[in-house]
C-alpha cells in the first residue's frame, strides 16, 4: 500500500501518521506539502491532526481550500481512499467530503484523553479487521469534535451505514450528536474521525488498537 | 467600497460560547440577560464601484470561504 501524508502549515500529527504508516506498511509514505498541486500516485491519503493554518477562521476552513485539496477531492472522486484524523476530519467536512461540521466542544474545554468507542461498521476499508461491535480505545486531543449535522442528515448516515464509531455509552467527551466519532462518505472511500488510530500502533505508546485500521487499510489496498 | 460581514451560527445550533457569555454575564449581576448568541464581524475592503457587482462577489466569497453554510448564516453589510 502506497500512501501520501498531507503537511499543512501548523499540523502537527503528520509525523505521527507518518511514523504509524511506516511501521505498518514497511513504506515510507509521501509528505506532501499543501501547495503540492499533484499528489503521487497512492492508494491512500491521510489528512494527519493538528492545527492546519492556526485554525483561523474556522478549524479546517482554511485548508480546505488550499491547492492539495484539489487533489486530494479529484483521488476522492476516483475512489481513491482518503483518512482524516481529528483536524483531518474538520478539513474533510469543510471540504465537503463529508457532510456535517465540527463545532466547538460543547463544555467548551480542549479534550486530552483515551476514550472507548465502539467500531459499528466493518463493510469498509478501513475498519474490516475489527469485529462488528468492538470496543477499541483511542485517545482524542481537541478542542473541536462536536460533530453536528441535521437530523436527516443524521438519519441518513445511520440508515445507509456510514456511522464507523460511536464513543461509548457516557464516554461522549465533545457533545457529538449521536455520540459520533467517525464517519465514511457516500462511497465509503473516505473516512474522518475525532480520535488518533495512529497513536495506538505500538504499547510502547500505551496500546494498539489503532492497527486494526492500518491492516484493513493494508489487506484492502494493497 | 467597505463591507462588513456577519456570520453568526443559525437558529437551532448549539452555541456553547453564547451560553457560557450568558452565565458570565448573569454572574456580573446582570440577571435580565436571557440566551446569548455570539459570531463573527468580518470587515472587508474591496475595489469595486457597482453595489451589485460587490454584493454578489461577498456572496460568493460567503458561501466559498467566510461562512460554513452547514452551521452558519451570514448577513452583508456595504458602505460607500
Amino acid at each position: 500500500m502506497k500512501s501520501a501524508v498531507i503537511v499543512f502549515p501548523a499540523s502537527n500529527c503528520d509525523r505521527d501518521a507518518a511514523v504509524a504508516l511506516e511501521q505498518m506498511t514497511g513504506k515510507k509514505p509521501n509528505m506532501v506539502w499543501h501547495q503540492d498541486s499533484e499528489l503521487p500516485d497512492v492508494d491512500l491519503v491521510v489528512l494527519p491532526g493538528g492545527f492546519s493554518y492556526g485554525d483561523y477562521l474556522r478549524c479546517g476552513a482554511m485548508a480546505s481550500q488550499s491547492a492539495v485539496m484539489r487533489a486530494v477531492k479529484a483521488h476522492a472522486d476516483r475512489g481513491g481512499a482518503v483518512l482524516g484524523i481529528c483536524n483531518g476530519f474538520q478539513v474533510l467536512t469543510e471540504s465537503h467530503l463529508l457532510p456535517g461540521a465540527l463545532m466547538r466542544n460543547a463544555n467548551l474545554k480542549f479534550v486530552c484523553r483515551p476514550v472507548s468507542m465502539t467500531v459499528e461498521e466493518t463493510q469498509n476499508a478501513f475498519t474490516r479487521k475489527y469485529a462488528n461491535g468492538q470496543e477499541v480505545s483511542f485517545p482524542v486531543a481537541h478542542g473541536d469534535g462536536n460533530y453536528y449535522a441535521d437530523e436527516e442528515t443524521l438519519n441518513r448516515l445511520e440508515g445507509e451505514g456510514r456511522v464507523v464509531f460511536r464513543y461509548a455509552e457516557g464516554q461522549n467527551p465533545n457533545g457529538s450528536s449521536r455520540n459520533i466519532a467517525g464517519i465514511l462518505s457516500e462511497k465509503r472511500n473516505v473516512l474522518g474521525l475525532m480520535p488518533h488510530p495512529e497513536r495506538v500502533v505500538d504499547p510502547l505508546l500505551g496500546g494498539t488498537d489503532g492497527r486494526g485500521m492500518f491492516e484493513s487499510l493494508i489487506e484492502t489496498l494493497s | 467600497m467597505k463591507a462588513r460581514v456577519f456570520v453568526t451560527l443559525k437558529n437551532g445550533v448549539l452555541d456553547p460560547q453564547g451560553k457560557a457569555i450568558g452565565h458570565a454575564l448573569n454572574g456580573l449581576g446582570f440577571p435580565s440577560v436571557g440566551e446569548v448568541r455570539q459570531g463573527k464581524v468580518i470587515d472587508i475592503e474591496l475595489g469595486e464601484t457597482s453595489e451589485t457587482k460587490a454584493r454578489a462577489a461577498l456572496k460568493d466569497m460567503c458561501e466559498k470561504l467566510l461562512a460554513n453554510t452547514v452551521i452558519e448564516k451570514y448577513e452583508i453589510e456595504l458602505k460607500a
